[in-house]
């Protein structure tokens, strides 16, 4: 096992005229929590969805776990252990919590298992994701009687369900109060001491200070800053892109 | 309900049900059937990729054809029994649907919506200039009087409407259970949003593809053993866009969600149907068909079974 | 050589004005499916209302069906409007656009058709003007005055459609919310305003494209069903959103079909317009001038 788990290299997306990433890249440790940030309309989406093969990078690579991922579909990313979060919950609407959770054990954990997945224990193991976003209460509700909060947790542990090897979560904590911010880092904090490299694409600069080992600073599709994080937080460019907007 | 005593309960009835039109023994009652039960087929393979998917097809009727005209092929080249030839009209037309999903399922799905109408009227195109199978003129199917199945003596229609009888059993059974079964789920997935469907793993196109040919293969078969019920074929009377809306409306009315909605929808408009066409005029009846779908999908999107799951779940909760 | 010759530049030159008039009729689907993203597939419904509107005007009150179309138009706007805000609040408010919005129009088709055939019959009408007959001669180039008519007017109706669409604010705005809805939100204009709008307009060159029509053939109701695909094929082909895309797209199926058509024959001429549609589908889907 190599120790870079993810090697984005020389990535670059545009839709139109419009160039959303120039040539970014970006390594990521095994077991490392990385945290990304940049003002709106950096490409910190775009660039999740280049990595997770929502979208087609027209330049660059994307490496994970040794392993080219171009041309691979984002289904087949998720199978390898490279799972995302949306930033907007995208939560199945006709199905239970329980079923939105079960999706992912069904295609992704299990899917070339028939007996595991016919076993009883896979209600437990929804029942187990659930509890662990503080959602088993609602496990038979449809997410249309969620809020918008809870509709982040959903989305959160249908992403932890898929058993990740790396895990992308996209804006997950925004709109949370203090202590559910609280609450969720200390979830990611535990899924990563069991092993799983964690990107933390936020807003909310002291959930990602806390968090981080290390920042990535995304402006204008390029990548400005890239280290430790009390010397980005320092690096004149970043208070620049962030102060100047 | 496990899938095993489901299967056996639609079989009994749909064994009394032939023994109960062997009985009153009409013509008319067996014609009649066949139209509904022909419809039935139709409806539950649309609503297997339409329904479940999301994913809306406008050319049942290519598809419908196609296993119309296998039969016709085969009756003029190499005349087979028509159990036969309901198989080969379920290959042809998967593999049609196969092929064209593929072209057209990697977009989006009103695109694929536009390139099912424009897959009846390419085929439509090449019927009508393929003369071995009649071109436009049509082709004749002589229909013989009577079948010999194990020493009886059946009357050919009640032998059809038989067979479209056990296609509707397999129809039905088959459509509930893909919708309990991890394939049902991942269906779901699809049509309620395909990007997360995506992210979570399931392999989408595969499954719209399999969608495509399992709901092709279910239509070629219902139209199989068409030219034999009708006995001259026509281009277009076999293309026509009714059946494209019948398949359509049939489930949008019944329901969408479950097997059960296309059964609802297809006794309840095909009888409605049998009744106008016969006592006022096919034209009315196209016109009440697509009043009451216009009606349903604004006033009753999930069709009449999500009204009567609603009110039962406004009766459960005190 | 020579005879040959004088078929093949006839078929083209026919193709062309052909082409022409396939731009008007599919003009409506460019606005509504191009930039709305609508798939209003009861449009060429719409188009043979249209027809039979210029042909009651004209057998009625001895207008031009032309001309009479133009007064029908705003009738055609409002309908279009009315059906539009039908759709706009039983489906995409709820998101439900994709199945129940197809169903709702595909239903709407067939009312439409069998509304028709219930008043007029299934018989063919016809119209009468001045210009349905002589034809122009030009060497060996015929040029039929009741196919060259429609063509102009299309061309001055795309002229019109584009004057609209860069110079007034509502057209402008169309423009923006084919392409971004949020940002016409911040600029103080009411998205759905301004669709509906839009959905009206191509409703009611609906209108005109099918007195057009009635000009070039004689008519009968289920003919909406020749121009279903046609009309997706072209806009497709042509590009979403791009109007200029369309007309190219138009008059280039209408040279093939012409071509095919007197060649191999009619019959195969609808394959044409479709064999295009799935060719550009699998192999590019944006089309030729597309986003």
């Amino acid at each position: 096992m190599t120790a870079t788990i993810l090697e984005v290299k020389d990535l670059g997306k545009r839709f139109g005229g419009f160039v959303a990433l120039d040539g970014v890249s970006l390594d990521v440790a095994r077991g490392e929590r990385l945290g990304l940030i940049g003002p709106n309309g950096s490409g910190k989406s775009t660039l999740v969805n280049c990595i997770c093969g929502t979208l087609r990078n027209e330049k660059g690579s994307v490496h994970f776990d040794g392993e080219r991922m171009d041309g691979l579909k984002a289904h087949a990313r998720t199978h390898r252990g490279l799972v995302r979060s949306f930033q907007l919950p995208r939560p199945f609407h006709s199905m239970t919590l329980a079923d939105n959770i079960r999706i992912p054990l069904l295609y992704t954990v299990h899917r070339e298992d028939a007996a595991a997945r016919a076993h009883s224990s896979l209600r437990d193991r929804c029942h187990d994701l659930l509890e662990m976003v503080g959602l088993a209460n609602k496990a038979k509700r449809l997410p249309r009687d969620l809020t918008q909060v809870e509709m982040r947790k959903l989305e959160l542990a249908r992403a932890v369900a898929a058993e990740p090897k790396l895990l992308l979560a996209d804006e997950a904590m925004a709109g949370l109060s203090h202590s559910e911010v609280d609450d969720i880092l200390e979830l990611l904090f535990r899924l990563n001491e069991r092993g799983i490299t964690i990107i933390l694409i936020e807003h909310i600069m002291s959930a990602v200070m806390r968090f981080s080992m290390r920042l990535a600073v995304l402006v204008s599709g390029k990548k400005i800053a890239d280290g430790k994080v009390d010397e980005v937080v320092q690096n004149p460019e970043v208070v620049r892109a962030y102060l100047g907007e | 309900m496990n899938t095993t005593a489901f299967s056996i309960i639609v079989v009994v009835i749909a064994v009394a049900l032939m023994a109960a039109a062997h009985s009153v023994n009409a013509d008319y009652l067996y014609f009649a059937s066949y139209t509904i039960l022909q419809f039935m087929v139709l409806a539950t393979a649309w609503n297997i990729l339409g329904g479940y998917c999301g994913y809306v097809n406008f050319g049942s009727a290519a598809f419908f054809a196609l296993g119309a005209y296998s039969t016709v092929f085969m009756y003029k080249a190499f005349p087979l029994p028509v159990p036969f030839l309901i198989l080969i009209g379920g290959v042809v037309a998967g593999i049609v649907g196969l092929g064209m999903g593929y072209l057209t399922l990697r977009l989006r799905g009103s695109f694929f919506a536009i390139a099912t109408l424009a897959l009846a009227v390419v085929l439509q195109t090449l019927v009508v200039n393929w003369d071995f199978v009649g071109g436009s003129r049509g082709a004749y199917i002589i229909r013989p009087e009577n079948i010999d199945i194990a020493g009886f003596e059946i009357n050919y229609i009640e032998y059809l409407f038989g067979l479209m009888m056990a296609l509707g059993a397999i129809a039905l059974i088959g459509a509930r259970t893909i919708e309990r079964s991890r394939l049902g789920f991942g269906f779901a997935t699809i049509r309620d949003d395909e990007m997360a469907a995506e992210a979570c793993g399931v392999p989408t196109l595969r499954l719209k593809l399999i969608a495509t040919t399992i709901s092709g293969a279910l239509m070629g078969m219902a139209g199989a053993p068409f030219p034999y019920y009708i006995g001259y074929l026509q281009p277009s009377s076999a293309f026509g866009l009714e059946y494209a809306l019948n398949s359509i409306a049939m489930p949008m009315i019944g329901g969408t969600t479950s097997w059960a909605g296309p059964l609802v929808g297809a006794l309840l408009l095909g009888t409605a149907q049998q009744y106008v066409t016969v006592t006022m005029s096919s034209a009315l009846n196209l016109l009440i068909v697509g009043l009451m779908l216009i009606g349903f999908v604004i006033l009753a999107p999930n069709g009449l079974i999500g009204v009567v799951r609603d009110r039962l779940l406004s009766w459960k909760r005190p | 050589m020579d005879i040959s010759l004088d078929i093949f530049v006839n078929a083209i030159v026919a193709g062309l004005l052909l082409g022409g008039f396939y731009a008007a009729v599919t003009a409506g689907i460019s606005i509504s499916f191009g930039m709305l993203d609508i798939v209003n597939i009861a449009h060429p419904a719409f188009v043979i209302l249209g027809s039979y509107t210029a042909y009651s005007v004209s057998v009625n009150l001895g207008v031009d069906p032309i001309l009479g179309s133009l007064l029908v138009a705003p009738l055609f706007y409002f309908l279009g409007k009315l059906v539009y805000q039908i759709y706009y609040l039983s489906f995409e408010k709820r998101g439900q656009e994709s199945l129940r919005g197809l169903a709702f129009f595909f239903g709407l088709l067939f009312v439409t058709e069998v509304t028709l055939i219930l008043i007029f019959g299934v018989d063919y009408r016809y119209v009468e003007a001045s210009y349905i007959g002589p034809s122009l001669h030009i060497g060996s180039i015929d040029l039929p005055l009741r196919m060259l008519v429609p063509c102009l007017v299309a061309l001055a109706v795309f002229a019109a459609i584009d004057i609209f669409v860069s110079r007034t604010f509502t057209g402008r705005a169309v423009m923006a919310v084919s392409q971004d809805q949020l940002a016409l939100k911040l600029m103080a204009a009411d998205p759905i305003r301004i669709k509906r709008i839009a959905f009206g307009i191509s409703v009611a060159t609906a209108a005109i494209a099918g007195a057009l029509l009635i000009v070039i053939q004689p008519v009968e109701p289920s003919v909406d069903r020749e121009y279903i695909g046609r009309v997706f094929a072209i806009c497709v082909l042509g590009g979403l959103g791009s109007m200029a895309g369309t007309l190219i797209a138009a008059v280039l199926l209408g040279v093939v079909e012409s071509l095919t058509s007197t060649f191999y024959g009619p019959s195969w001429a609808p394959a044409v317009s479709f064999g295009f549609l799935l060719l550009t589908l699998a192999v590019r889907p944006a089309g030729l001038l597309g986003r």
